[in-house]
């Protein structure tokens, strides 16, 4: 099991190394000590391994990352796992803003709290947040579920396509083209998935409340001019 | 009594409120909504044109034309990427999305650049495999929207660019209207079909320079430092915006001036926002020089770039590089008289043609039709694109053996003098006849 720790070694030589394991590697489970915030740790890898950063880390933590399982044992700054493919990224603490941006597919689960713009122009990820998540969330969000335990603060799902969300305690106001709907029997399939994947125990799907797109923007019409 | 003898009045239309503007009001009373078109500003601007070479002289020896070497070729990339861009001629294709154009068009333009030796540039939407595999050096734009973003084609890439705004439209988003979100289009951008798309304006996951230095850490950190990092911003503001990008990071950037097309924005937009390329090019190169960064970070200059001459005046003034859009998709078929009566058709004519937005284009390039677009024969149209990097290339090269310079990169602002007064303080060059450069104390 490779230890990194980043007191002695580069940054940029962990992630050349990470970069460079091929996918029958059997160097599987990777520790990396004293993150200290660095940025960018652990972007961009493609490879089935398991890596746990003990520390807090910086902005754009696990970015793109494709098939790995990244664990933070900390705080992240902002973009965690943007644009993330594939895999599954576990934030122990808190995340900044823009945690998941525009990510296309994978699991990041949050055990604390993410800040503002949680989840923005999402592309197929799957997030589940434990805590509360800030303001503006889900902005321009296309696809994927996002999950939220605690409450979500001002204009969420503003410009919404086709993201779900399904959030447990209240919402303080609702984004542009952003409506409550129905939770119906396959949504509830999918929080409990979503929900066990996460490890999340204890807490039912119909505590939570669905919202998604009134696709009342989606072509543009003079009418709805002070919407935008 | 016959007053026929009389002089009459003849009708005279305002300057203020002439025909095309009255045209507008009636347009926007009746409809309700902005008028949406392609392409760049129309309106008359300070351009190239108001600036002339003075040529060899007593002083200064010319080249001769057809013996002595004059060199074109350029390095993009040379100041942090492991594998920086050697193009064959400073003049590159410019960001366009497939989406905009259709993948004959895409593919067109690879070709095309390819035969001549320079890169092509993706745009909003993605990569498609026509355009990586008949793109030698492709650079790949990294946008606001993400659409199609991955990182398996960054690794393709040659280049990577991270566009903050085009002249058409600085402070806009990116804009494709349901016409053209055909069901490939909408899977690449993970959107439903047909629906109008707003792409967004500002970058999801970062905000302001310092943000921006950290994002290019990440995408140096993510493809191993080996790619060049281009910065992409409107004209508005050159000095700052240029002295912020090399202050990022970045490798190389490109100023589009609001002479630079687009596929889809409002025209109250294209029009009023933004300055001219001419105007921005100096400043730019000045940040540059303060930061002791000129041929280090490289500069690439676009919007309005149309024959060779364009091109030694924008490397005179101190680019390295230029980039061409709507002139390379003139050279592929866009707007093309031999269409006439189609354009006719259209409400339009030939030279004029700018709805692209709607995806009729005749000429199978902006266009998502299937039979629109199979119009377009990629081959042809590639070569067509080559043959006029080639004269680009071979014009601007007459000009710079005519100053007396063995490469493209050194002419110099020193050979230049403005017909007006107006481009004479934009490009910092004398008005001609005079040693009066206007702003500048002696």
């Amino acid at each position: 099991m490779p230890v990194v720790d980043l007191a002695v070694s580069s940054k940029r030589d962990l992630n050349a190394a990470l970069h460079a394991l091929p996918a029958n590697t059997n160097e599987t489970h990777w520790h990396i000590a004293n993150p200290d915030g660095a940025h960018a740790l652990a972007a961009g890898v493609d490879a089935p391994v398991t890596i746990e950063i003990d520390g807090h880390a910086g902005y754009y933590c696990a970015g793109m990352n494709s098939q790995a399982t990244i664990v933070v044992n900390g705080n992240v700054g902002v973009g965690v796992a943007e644009n993330m493919m594939s895999g599954r990224v576990h934030v122990k603490g808190d995340a900044s803003q823009a945690a998941g941006a525009t990510a296309h597919g994978g699991l990041l689960v949050i055990d604390g709290n993410a800040s503002a713009r949680c989840g923005i122009s999402m592309k197929g990820v799957d997030i589940v947040v434990k805590g509360s998540i800030g303001p503006m969330s889900a902005f321009m969000a296309q696809a994927g579920n996002l999950v939220v335990l605690g409450d979500a603060g001002e204009a969420l799902g503003d410009s919404l396509y086709e993201t779900r969300i399904f959030v447990r305690g209240a919402v303080k106001s609702l984004g542009a083209d952003c409506i409550e709907k129905d939770l119906r029997p396959e949504h509830e399939e999918i929080l409990a998935k979503l929900l066990h994947e996460a490890g999340v125990e204890g807490v039912s799907p119909t505590e939570f409340r669905r919202y998604g797109s009134a696709r009342g923007l989606y072509n543009f019409h003079v009418d709805n001019a002070s919407a935008y | 009594m016959d007053n026929s003898h009389i002089p009459q009045t003849l009708p005279r239309f305002s300057a203020t409120f002439d025909p095309h503007t009255l045209a507008e009001i009636r347009r926007a009373a009746a409809t309700g909504i902005y008028d949406i078109r392609g392409g760049g500003t129309k309106r008359a601007l300070p351009h190239f044109d108001d600036l002339l070479f003075l040529g060899a002289s007593v002083s200064r020896y010319p080249l001769e034309g057809y013996r002595e070497k004059c060199a074109t070729d350029v390095w993009l990339g040379t100041r942090f990427a492991k594998k920086p861009i050697h193009l064959k001629t400073p003049i590159t294709i410019a960001g366009m999305s497939f989406g905009a154009l259709s993948a004959q068009a895409k593919e067109a333009l690879g070709r095309g650049a390819t035969i001549a030796g320079t890169s092509t540039t993706t745009g909003d939407g993605g990569m498609t495999p026509e355009e990586r595999g008949q793109s030698q050096t492709l650079v790949y734009q990294y946008l606001p929207s993400r659409y199609g973003m991955n990182p398996a084609d960054i690794r393709k890439a040659d280049a990577i660019e991270v566009v903050i705004g085009q002249g058409a439209k600085p402070g806009g988003g990116g804009m494709l209207l349901g016409q053209k979100i055909s069901d490939r289009v909408a899977a690449m951008r993970t959107l439903p079909k047909g629906i109008d798309q707003r792409s967004a304006c500002r970058h999801p996951d970062w905000t302001g320079p310092d943000d921006l230095e950290i994002k290019i850490e990440e995408l140096r950190e993510i493809t191993d430092w080996e790619k060049p990092i281009y910065v992409k911003v409107g004209a508005t503001r050159p000095y700052y915006d240029v002295a912020l990008a090399v202050k990022s990071g970045a490798d190389v950037v490109v100023l589009d001036g609001m002479q630079g097309g687009t596929a889809a924005t409002q025209d109250v937009f294209i029009e009023h926002v933004g300055i001219p390329i001419l105007a921005a090019i100096r400043p730019a190169v000045q940040a540059l020089q303060d930061l002791g960064m000129h041929r280090k970070v490289q500069l690439i200059v676009s919007g309005g770039i149309r024959n060779g001459a364009d091109v030694a005046k924008a490397l005179a003034l101190g680019a390295d590089a230029v980039a061409i859009g709507t002139a390379a998709l003139v050279a592929l078929g866009d707007n093309d008289p031999h269409l006439e009566a189609e354009y006719n058709a259209l409400g339009t004519t030939a030279g004029a043609y700018d709805d692209w937005h709607e995806g009729r284009d005749p000429a199978g390039i902006t266009t998502q039709d299937p039979v629109l677009a199979a119009r377009l024969d990629p081959v042809a149209a590639g070569r067509r694109l080559a043959n006029y990097l080639a004269v680009l290339t071979l014009e601007a090269q007459t000009i710079a053996r005519a100053c007396g310079k063995r490469h493209l990169h050194n002419l110099e602002p020193e050979d230049l003098v403005a017909l007006t007064i107006e481009a004479a303080a934009m490009a910092r060059v004398p008005l001609a006849g005079t040693n009066w450069i206007p702003g500048q104390q002696f």
